[in-house]
């Protein structure tokens, strides 16, 4: 049986964003926000709808750039991976999709079927291994798109509002996939807007409203006793605008 | 998945394969591309007489059909093996030009006037082919020509000249096209229209048209068959060409052209001159 | 005359008629050929067309959607005076050889290839961008992998080429030289059978060419429709 272990790892580089800003044209979307996320914590990035949460998370992974401020590791920087809302996965199989991960990151031909494999097998997958990944549920693909991520073993895994278009049983089955991330030592940042699957992960909360960072508490203080009058609005469940 | 991929790797190799079969295919058979004109083509000729000479030789005739402008084109750069046209001064020219290193007559065949039944310019009773192009120019009735630059087109408007009459006006309709084209069009303008024998013999949809005037000597049309210049064109075939001017005028290609009949008629009369 | 028409079509594809037959094999094979080979171009060229960013990109673009209603007799023309032994090309000889006509629709068949390639994939680039970039998938690595996925829709695209390719008559009429048992497909021979006034012959001609093009288009279709359920 292979070892589905990643490789534990005790520090990755603490992420640091300085002054960061993002203005695509005159209307100013995010920021200016410093923030430092270090340790191996799950950290839920919350707030309302417009807040600026998959803007933060794109701005943290580097799939978009600062127009002003910088975004940096302090450190070597570490592997990462990002699971959309939405599960892009190719046009082939569910297996195939792993095997391409694995080919991007170069490993030789003959490893790929074993690893991919042993990937779905972690994530419960196996019995859809030769299914075309986009027949599959919801459920399912964000699974497999979760299992590649796996594969890809990175020290930080974003995530971005990846339970919203699932059912129940299938947020249960992406929180425990995200756990067992965790467990192995991968730093979690993830967005949401569901209070209660907040209260289940999250070890710290990073709040934004409008664009700005309100808020970057332990998850007990957060919930609890808010150091803000947003925050607290937002926990009771009321509506902010 | 995988058989998508096999489908395409096959079709890749049967492209592959088929334009590398095309190219063998090319290299076969020796042959010579001859340039010639569409009348001569459509008439038929071609096909009775070039499996003779194949016969007799071997050698392949690639026949490209084209207006007789065209076809003086292409041998001028060199892009055929041999001319076969019907435009004496034309020719004569092409050689004077050192294009050709030298012509010689072929046969002959001849223009008829072609026009509706009813005949409005009444060329029926016309005495020569300048009087009737005159009395169809005098009644300004529809006549159709082929305005393409062609031997036939060529010919037509000399004997315009020669019937003193400048074409022009309403009446007279250039079409820019072939001799079969330019039927067509006539059949369905009810027009008058020059066309060579051969083609009005084979010539399917006359509808209202008939034949109303033959016979001036001034409407033979003469075929002369070009030796191309071994100076300008040194890679052309030369010798397998040569062949072919020679059987032409050779008692056997002389016989050939005699033999050829569409509707029992023989539409081609062999004038070599003879050694 | 439409009833003649399809008695002769009928008539020649019963009789398998050689002649008929020869036209056929040669028109399939000539643009079979020509969609093959301006794919192997016009894919990678249209998906790094909607990959990289580059100046000029929009002029080249727009280029290329110009060239989508490039006329046929045009081309043909063209590759006449370049295949021409009194051409830049002469030497090889090609002129009035079905390859030749391979060229001259190679060229026509692929600005459409190319640009209706680079549109599906900047649409499906659109889609996967971010998670490609997620897993440090280089540019270069995106071609065969969005082309690879694109696939159903590039039948599409194949398909529309190669309509173009089988529709035409200008260009590989001056460039083939419409020679009988060498150079002589469906569209010229129907050019030379209206020319010689055999119009029921060239309708019939014509109606055996559109049933051979639907064929085609069908069974794309079906192998389209089957992989599509495959995979959804």
């Amino acid at each position: 049986m292979t070892d589905m272990s990643l490789p534990t790892v005790s520090h990755i580089a603490p992420l640091e964003l300085d002054g960061v800003a993002f203005r695509p044209g005159s209307q100013t979307l995010l920021g200016p926000i410093s923030l430092r996320l270090d340790g191996c914590r799950r950290t839920l990035v919350m707030g309302p709808n417009g807040a600026g949460k998959s803007l933060l998370m794109r701005l943290a992974h580097g799939l978009i750039a600062p127009t002003s401020g910088r975004v940096r590791w302090h450190g070597p920087v570490p592997r990462q991976a990002m699971v959309f809302q939405r599960p892009v996965l190719l046009r082939r199989s569910a297996r195939a999709n792993l095997e391409y991960a694995l080919a991007v990151d170069g490993v030789a031909r003959r490893e790929r079927r074993e690893r991919a494999d042993a990937a779905l097998e972690h994530f419960g997958l196996a019995a859809i291994a030769r299914r075309p990944a986009r027949v599959l549920s919801g459920g399912e693909q964000q699974r497999l798109a979760l299992a590649r991520a796996w594969l890809l073993a990175p020290e930080v895994l974003f995530l971005d509002e990846p339970t919203s278009a699932l059912d129940p049983a299938a947020i249960r089955a992406v929180e425990e996939a995200i756990n067992a991330f965790h467990r192995r030592g991968v730093r979690i940042v993830m967005t949401s807007h569901d209070l209660h699957q907040a209260r289940r992960l999250a070890d710290d909360v990073v709040f934004l409203h409008h664009g700005r960072l309100i808020e970057h508490s332990p998850a007990s203080v957060f919930f609890h006793q808010p150091a803000s009058e947003q925050a607290l609005a937002f926990v009771s469940g009321e509506l902010i605008d | 998945m995988t058989l998508p991929r096999h489908l395409a790797a096959a079709g890749l190799l049967l492209g592959a394969v088929s334009l590398s079969g095309a190219a063998l295919a090319e290299q076969e058979a020796p042959s010579i591309t001859l340039a010639s004109t569409t009348s001569t083509q459509n008439s038929g000729l071609f096909d009775a007489i070039v499996p003779q000479f194949t016969d007799a030789t071997g050698i392949e005739v690639h026949v490209v059909a084209v207006g007789t402008g065209q076809a003086f084109e292409i041998a001028r750069r060199g892009d055929a093996d041999s001319l076969l046209v019907h435009d004496t001064a034309g020719e004569e020219t092409f050689v004077a030009d050192g294009d050709a290193d030298e012509r010689a007559d072929v046969m002959y065949n001849d223009f008829v006037l072609i026009g509706p039944t009813d005949d409005p310019a009444a060329i029926s009773e016309a005495t020569s082919v300048a009087d009737a192009l005159g009395r169809i120019a005098d009644a300004e009735a529809p006549f159709a020509s082929r305005g393409d630059d062609s031997g036939t087109n060529r010919a037509e408007l000399r004997l315009w000249q020669q019937a003193d009459v400048e074409p022009g006006g309403d009446w007279y309709r250039e079409l820019g096209s072939g001799m079969g084209a330019t039927l067509n069009t006539a059949a369905g303008m009810d027009a008058y229209v020059m066309s060579d024998r051969a083609t009005w013999v084979a010539f399917d949809n006359r509808q209202n048209l008939a034949l109303l005037f033959e016979g001036d000597e001034a409407m033979f049309n003469q075929y002369g068959s070009l030796k191309l210049s071994e100076e300008k064109h040194p890679d052309l075939e030369h010798d397998l060409a040569n062949q072919w001017h020679q059987w032409l005028l050779s008692s056997d290609g002389q016989a050939a052209i005699a033999d050829f009949r569409v509707k029992g008629q023989q539409l081609f009369f062999p004038n070599a001159k003879g050694d | 005359m439409t009833d003649s028409a399809f008695s002769t079509a009928l008539a020649l594809i019963v009789g398998l008629d050689s002649d008929l037959l020869a036209i056929v094999t040669l028109s399939l094979r000539v643009s079979l050929t020509a969609v093959g080979i301006a794919a192997l171009i016009a894919f990678p060229l249209g998906a790094a067309l909607a990959l990289y960013r580059f100046p000029g990109r929009s002029m080249l673009i727009v280029t290329l959607n110009a060239l989508m209603g490039l006329p046929p007799v045009v081309a043909g023309l063209v590759v006449y005076l370049l295949l021409s032994r009194a051409g830049p090309l002469g030497t090889f000889g090609l002129l009035f050889t079905p390859s030749a006509m391979v060229v001259a629709q190679v060229i026509l068949v692929l600005p459409i290839l190319a640009a209706l390639t680079r549109q599906r994939i900047e649409e499906l680039h659109g889609e996967y961008a971010e998670q490609l970039a997620s897993m440090g998938v280089s540019r270069a690595r995106r071609i065969p992998t969005l082309l690879w996925d694109a696939r159903l829709a590039l039948i599409t695209v194949l398909l529309a080429g190669f309509g173009r390719a089988s529709a035409e008559v200008g260009a590989v009429m001056i460039v083939g030289g419409n020679i009988d048992g060498v150079t002589r497909v469906m569209t010229t021979a129907i050019v030379l059978e209206t020319s010689k006034g055999n119009l029921p012959l060239a309708l019939g001609l014509g109606i055996i060419l559109l049933v051979i093009v639907a064929l085609i288009t069908a069974i794309a279709h079906v192998l389209g429709e089957g992989t599509r359920r495959q995979l959804g």
